[in-house]
């Protein structure tokens, strides 16, 4: 079984500071990493190679930098990386991501089961795993909690949909998306990291892939939405009462008349 | 005359009822649709017979469905297939669907197949000058607001549930509801699909919450927090580490990877206050946190704090409000 797990590489979300006079994210504020929920995508992957032996090939479209993204997936047991890194892809927004994503896949080759993240945490969408099935012309289960069975010929997954929980037994290919409620990624041990270091990431630029995608389907031409304005909102920050434990009697009336004010209780 | 353009509405049908989202919708794409000069209108695909004029009395002009059993489930495959083959016959500008989950992984693959830009979980929208839709949405892990244009047609957006208003019924209003073409319901490459069960508990719709964190010791002390929320009338929720740590069930997750809620009333007891829990909470209307330690992140959002233990507190909170 081949595996294809899709990687973003994201600033720290802790750190990131944003410009709110000129409506930019400072990018340079801060380091980046792993999105969190592709680490869930991989440690999937790899338990299913620990189960059945299952071959993974990591991806990822972005800067030159993503190669470190590629390598700490190769310490985390992925066993080949793959960067697509061109011009030709900057300023993509999810669609024109997704269809260079799938034209990578095509390019790598025969695959049974893609995984992505849930979401990235900075652009936020959700939308590239299903919009890359899309163009793959396959099947894909989003938010994905749980491998129920994985056989070589059919796998069955749990979804949380329409307010309920359900299982879909797909046969291949397939593309999931995770949730963080599927497994806890492990930690590289410091060996698999060093081994990692000398790892080979192929690159794959749009010269690469040109037979599966059009030029102008790619970055910023392939890309019918843009960013017309950024706001930061002010922080919320609330005038806050706070009462000590001596005063926790006047915190309990205090919260007795609100629940009154606001019709939650009877006087 | 040419007829005019639609602005479509995706509706979604489940567990035997049409989303509430759908309602907010349409009042707020009445008022769009007015604006760009546009025709109201619904798609919704059913797996029976449903009486929809509910939909046209909350604005819609047109309400078109397909019926078929095979939509008795969340198959996107089939849903899209459906509606990509609808949306070949019809001229329509805008597409709004609601941001649930179904939403979110079945509007990017119709976006998909028709190339077409998509914006996903927008808070607000408006029409500019030009006649485009204004997409207003939360990025950066909620941290920021981006203005998203599209430049191809149809323009699509996912959006929130609860972000707009209902409006109200008006029984005198007139619109037609046509039945449309099924393209096809089967899903070869779909072995099973089958409901395992029904999420019991909607923290999202409630008034008042009241939320544990790491605070909260172990799975027995939750019961003195639902005591708590039981008194109150209202519903019990928590942080994601006790989540993580299996102390409560993931439905009951507030936060940026779990549920977004808007009670009137939001009780932290031993709840820090990191960014992705405010993500799904900072919009109660009212919060009261317990917290033994005054630095507290959570303290800076509160309305009302206290400064002590929470084994402490419940148990006398709920003393004095039995009296
Ligand atoms: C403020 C802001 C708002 C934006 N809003 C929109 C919008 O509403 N609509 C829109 O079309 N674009 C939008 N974009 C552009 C969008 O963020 C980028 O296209 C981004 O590269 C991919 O989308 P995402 O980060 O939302 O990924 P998601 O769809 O949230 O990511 C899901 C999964 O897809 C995989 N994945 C995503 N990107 C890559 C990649 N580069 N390489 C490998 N795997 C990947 C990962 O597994 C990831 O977990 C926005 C950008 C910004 C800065
Ligand atoms: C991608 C991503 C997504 C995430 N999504 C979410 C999400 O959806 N929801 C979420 O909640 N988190 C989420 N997190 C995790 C988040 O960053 C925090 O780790 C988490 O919210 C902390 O939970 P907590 O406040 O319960 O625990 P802690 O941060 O450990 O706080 C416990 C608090 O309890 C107080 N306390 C201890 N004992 C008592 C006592 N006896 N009485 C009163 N107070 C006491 C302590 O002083 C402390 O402030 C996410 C993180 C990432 C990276």
């Amino acid at each position: 079984m081949h595996i294809i797990v899709l990687i973003k590489q994201v600033p720290e979300m802790d750190k990131v500071l944003f410009d709110s006079e000129k409506g930019r994210v400072d990018r340079k504020s801060a380091g980046v990493e792993v999105n969190p929920f592709d680490l869930n995508a991989l440690e999937t992957a790899v338990g299913i190679k620990e189960k059945t032996g299952a071959e993974i090939s990591v991806l990822s479209m972005g800067p030159s930098r993503a190669e470190e993204a590629l390598k700490e997936a190769v310490a985390r047991g992925a066993d080949n990386a793959y960067l697509l890194n061109d011009q030709q892809f900057a300023g993509a927004d999810t669609i024109a991501t997704s269809a260079s994503l799938a034209a990578a896949v095509e390019t790598i080759g025969d695959y049974d089961l893609i995984i992505a993240g849930e979401m990235s945490v900075d652009g936020d969408t959700a939308q590239v795993g299903p919009q890359t099935a899309e163009f793959l012309n396959i099947n894909h289960a989003a938010y994905v909690s749980e491998l129920i069975s994985v056989e070589e010929d059919e796998i069955e997954i749990k979804t949380s949909l329409w307010q309920a929980n359900y299982s879909k037994t797909f046969t291949y290919p397939l593309l999931i998306t995770v949730t963080k409620d599927i497994n806890t990624p492990r930690l590289p041990s410091f060996k698999d990291k060093m081994k990692a270091r000398k790892a080979e990431v192929k690159l794959l630029t749009f010269e690469d892939i040109k037979n599966k995608v059009k030029i102008d389907e790619v970055g910023f031409k392939g890309s019918p939405t843009w960013v017309d304005n950024i706001v930061v909102p002010e922080e919320i920050s609330r005038k806050t009462k706070v009462f000590t434990e001596e005063e926790k009697e006047s915190a309990y009336k205090k919260i007795k008349e609100l629940l009154i004010e606001k019709n939650l209780m009877e006087d | 005359m040419a007829a005019k353009n639609e602005l479509l509405i995706l509706a979604e049908y489940s567990q035997d009822k049409i989303h509430p989202v759908v309602f907010e919708l349409l009042n707020k794409g009445k008022e769009l649709a007015d604006k760009a000069d546009l025709t109201l209108s619904v798609l919704i695909l059913l797996p029976e017979k449903v009486d929809l004029s509910e939909l046209i009395f909350h604005g819609a002009e047109k309400v078109y469905y397909i019926e078929d059993s095979a939509f008795a489930y969340p198959d996107e495959f089939l849903y899209k297939e459906n509606i990509l083959s609808f949306l070949k016959e019809h001229q329509v500008d805008i597409i709004l669907t609601g941001a649930s989950n179904f939403g979110r992984s079945l509007a990017p693959r119709i976006a998909a197949g028709l190339k077409t830009g998509l914006t996903a979980d927008c808070t607000a929208l408006d029409i500019d000058e030009e006649g485009n839709l204004v997409q207003i949405r939360p990025a950066f892990s909620e941290k920021i607001l981006a203005h998203i244009k599209s430049d191809t047609r149809p323009q699509m957006a996912t959006i929130r549930y609860q972000e707009f208003k209902k409006g109200s019924t008006d029984k005198t209003r007139q619109g037609e509801i046509i039945a449309c073409q099924l393209k096809r319901n089967e899903n070869p490459n779909l072995k099973q699909i089958k409901k395992l069960s029904n999420k019991e508990i909607n923290i999202a719709e409630a008034d008042i919450i009241v939320a544990g964190g790491s605070g909260v010791k172990n799975t027995e002390d939750f019961k003195l927090l639902k005591k708590l929320a039981d008194l109150l009338g209202g519903q019990l929720a928590a942080s994601r580490d006790v989540v993580d740590a299996g102390l409560i069930a993931k439905e009951y997750q507030v936060g940026y990877s779990g549920q977004r809620v808007k009670p009137k009333l939001y009780f932290a007891f031993g709840i820090s206050g990191a960014p992705q829990h405010l993500a799904g909470m900072k919009e109660a209307d009212t919060i009261i946190a317990v917290n033994t330690d005054p630095s507290a992140p959570i303290f800076n959002l509160a309305d009302y704090g206290i400064v002590a233990d929470l084994y402490q507190i419940i148990p006398e909170f709920i003393e004095m409000l039995k009296k």
